[in-house]
């Protein structure tokens, strides 16, 4: 089986490319990337206007199957996906029981299988049941197909813990993803501590809850030599402590939200519970600063945090409401409109960040590029068009997205996934 | 002049002719209190419902007379328990007591901004009662009354607001109208009641309160909860009494026609002496009686007005 993706703008950091080419596909399969490339007897998407890149991964999602199925399926997050460019998502273990077993993850890789194309990378819990005290059996999970472990929204507190997760991951090539969060200091605060806050009387979070644990956890990588990621990069002082990490030669890598480069605290004026997630949305000095981060690769990664919650659980008083929106339908467009369309953040960085480097950090080698022989796994998008998210547009089955009704100049246009095409609806 | 607000949800967000309007108002209103008959008929057959989900006796009371004061018919809707404990949403509940048909909610809610679950869902007027931490306008115009009465006016005049400043309802409520009819206002209080980047809000921040008390004309004293020593906030009582406690000798470095005020309930050798609370420059138990006089207030200008039934 062979197609033809015509004359795209193709952008493959992997590889330096930005140029307008053919892709053949063959056999799910990267077969060549050329100047206009014969198209007989070919099936031909004419990608003319659109940017061609290797498929998007996204590396942090809460799918909330097993456990969570009124919030989020498998099935109904894959599909948002899908519609999202994602070829792949990998999946947080705080399920209802926590991905802590190699049994739960064969289940959800089943039910991935089973539920879609996109394809799911299991993030395994830190620890046993999420609970910071005993390490889960990293070496079964590796074998099940693990790639990362993370206990994300249960930070690990204890230092020499932590230290251990690093040296028994590490030596398994595990990727230990850092929910970097000082409880104590977070307290019962439901905003960014600042001057929305006290405007508000909502109590705040200090932008030092999400900076002391990263400044110990990187002590911690530079220690063990091992390798540390962390999850939802939101202030400055973040961004600089990474910043200054990767220049000593620590093996530190760093995502950063859409919320975290497209809104402050002021949108909580609303007191609207969609504007509420952990971390929290900070100032306007904190969005330039992960931007900046963005920008020159101290933060690797844009993942979406896609944490679906139902109506009925977002609908109360904000500071009784949980903690999170849905993405993955708007994290292509908002880095497009908010990043690329603003010359903050180069179109060639933004590929790099969806797709080289979290294919990187997981150690997919046969995604993330289109070197021949590479997955035939693609994202194609324009930079023009318009998305405007509307209720009945959200493929996941919970709705709490702050962007709808927003216009953002960037679309999907396609998700190729093995050669598949799946044009956006 | 006429009020232009379909609700009063905070003092942000108020001119200077709509807080002028309210406490103008308000004077006119005290005099209802002092008829033997003290009732007119200016709310009659509106249902304005009290709705608190947290406890309140002395602002809830204060509400309730001046409801019954205007003649309206009012429903006390209490519950101490969140109702997200109880298992039924705050929303569900607003929807329930929708179709009672109020013309007005009274509320006191522990979270900041609850309200806003409200709006799309009721036609009714909404005054705030408190909100968490955030805005408790009534108080805050019953203080800015008290001042009125006492200082002919607010520009220039020097306001002192003295104890825990973070987690009362009324503060920032006080110090958005006090700012806005043009006084100066200092906090003062241990840094760790003090709320984060409280400068912000437009006050100046004063550590130390013999200094903070110098030139003032109005020193206000808010309550000390005993819950903040327990949860680490300061030492003792006695230490804060001992920093922060209002005495007599203390009150004397402020203007000598300075006037102390307290919204209640107080902790006598807390927060205040009693000769200070008892004392000829205290205004205490005037703020209670101009209380009813600015919620009867505030009621009859979002309910009675026919005119600007459409506005805002």
């Amino acid at each position: 089986m062979k197609r033809l993706i015509k004359n795209g703008r193709v952008v493959d950091p992997s590889q330096g490319f930005d140029n307008t080419l053919d892709i053949l596909i063959k056999d799910g399969r990267i077969s060549n990337v050329d100047k206009k490339i014969s198209s007989k007897g070919l099936e031909v998407f004419d990608a003319t206007g659109l940017v061609v890149a290797p498929g998007f991964i996204d590396l942090h999602v809460h799918l909330r199957e097993p456990g969570f199925e009124h919030k989020e399926t498998i099935a109904s997050g894959l599909d948002a996906a899908l519609a999202g460019g994602f070829t792949g998502v990998c999946c947080m273990p705080n399920t209802e029981p926590v991905n802590d077993t190699a049994s739960t993850t064969r289940y959800i890789l089943d039910r991935a299988k089973a539920s879609g194309t996109v394809a799911v990378y299991p993030i395994a819990a830190i620890s046993k049941g999420s609970q910071g005290k005993e390490l889960a059996p990293y070496a079964e999970l590796r074998e099940e197909g693990v790639r990362a472990v993370s206990d994300d929204g249960m930070p690990v507190t204890n230092a020499a813990f932590m230290r251990r997760v690093l040296e028994y991951a590490g030596s398994l090539g595990l990727l230990v993803i850092d929910h970097a969060e000082d409880p104590w200091l977070t307290g019962d605060g439901s905003m960014h501590e600042g001057s929305v806050s006290v405007r508000l009387g909502l109590k705040g979070i200090p932008a030092a809850s999400e900076v002391i644990p990263i400044l110990r956890d990187i002590e911690l990588a530079r220690l063990t030599g091992q390798r540390i990621h962390i999850a939802h990069v939101s202030t400055r002082g973040a961004v600089e402590a990474i910043r200054t990490a990767k220049e000593q030669g620590v093996q530190v890598s760093a995502e950063a939200t859409p919320h975290h480069f497209s809104l402050t605290d002021e949108a909580v004026v609303s007191f609207d519970t969609r504007t509420k997630m952990s971390p929290p949305l900070r100032s306007q000095e904190d969005v330039d600063a992960v931007i900046e981060g963005l920008a020159d690769g101290t933060l690797d990664c844009i993942a979406s945090d896609h944490a679906p919650h139902a109506y009925e659980e977002k609908m109360v008083e904000f500071d009784q409401a949980p903690n999170g929106i849905i993405g993955l339908q708007t994290s292509v467009p908002l880095a497009l409109d908010q990043l690329v369309r603003t010359k903050k953040v180069s179109l060639d960085r933004m590929v790099d960040a969806f797709s080289c480097a979290p294919a990187r950090l997981l150690g997919l080698s046969d995604k993330g590029t289109l070197v021949p022989g590479a997955d035939a796994d693609l994202t194609i998008f324009s930079t023009r068009k318009q998305t405007c998210l509307r209720e009945e547009d959200i493929r996941s089955l919970s709705r709490n997205s702050p962007y709808l009704g927003m216009k953002l100049r960037g679309a999907v246009a396609a998700t190729v996934i093995g050669g598949t095409i799946h044009p956006a609806s | 002049m006429s009020f232009h607000h379909r609700h009063l949800l905070g003092i942000e967000g108020l001119s200077a002719s709509d807080i002028s309007l309210i406490l103008d108002t308000a004077e006119k209103m005290r005099e209802v209190s002092e008829r033997p008959l003290k009732k007119v008929p200016a709310l009659r057959g509106k249902l304005v419902i009290n709705l608190f989900f947290e406890p309140s006796t002395r602002t809830r009371s204060s509400f309730e007379i001046a409801e019954k004061r205007l003649s309206a018919d009012t429903m006390n809707f209490s519950t101490s328990t969140s109702s997200v404990k109880k298992g039924e949403t705050f929303l569900d509940t607003v929807l329930t007591l929708e179709r009672m048909r109020p013309d007005c909610y009274v509320m006191r809610h522990g979270s900041p901004g609850a309200f806003h679950i409200m709006f799309p869902h009721t036609t009714a007027r909404l005054v705030n009662a408190g909100d968490g931490a955030h805005e408790h306008p009534t108080q805050a115009l019953l203080d800015a009354l008290t001042i009125r009465e006492n200082k002919g006016g607010f520009d220039g005049l020097n306001v002192l607001i003295v104890g825990d400043i973070a987690h009362p309802r009324v503060v920032r409520s006080n110090i958005h109208l006090l700012r806005t009819m043009g006084a100066n206002v200092t906090v003062c209080g241990p840094a760790t009641l003090m709320p984060p980047h409280v400068e912000r809000l437009g006050v100046e921040v004063v550590t130390n309160f013999e200094e903070a008390l110098r030139d003032k004309d109005v020193v206000m004293m808010l309550r000390i909860q005993l819950e903040r020593q327990r949860s680490g906030l300061f030492p003792s009582l006695l230490e804060y009494y001992k920093t922060y406690g209002l005495t007599r000798r203390r009150l004397a470095l402020a203007r000598e026609d300075a006037i102390v005020m307290h919204p209640g309930p107080m902790n006598r050798g807390v927060e205040i002496a009693s000769d200070v609370a008892d004392g000829p420059r205290s205004v205490i138990l005037d703020q209670v009686e101009n209380g009813v006089a600015i919620r009867m207030a505030v009621l009859y200008l979002l309910l009675s007005g026919g005119e600007d039934e459409a506005a805002d």
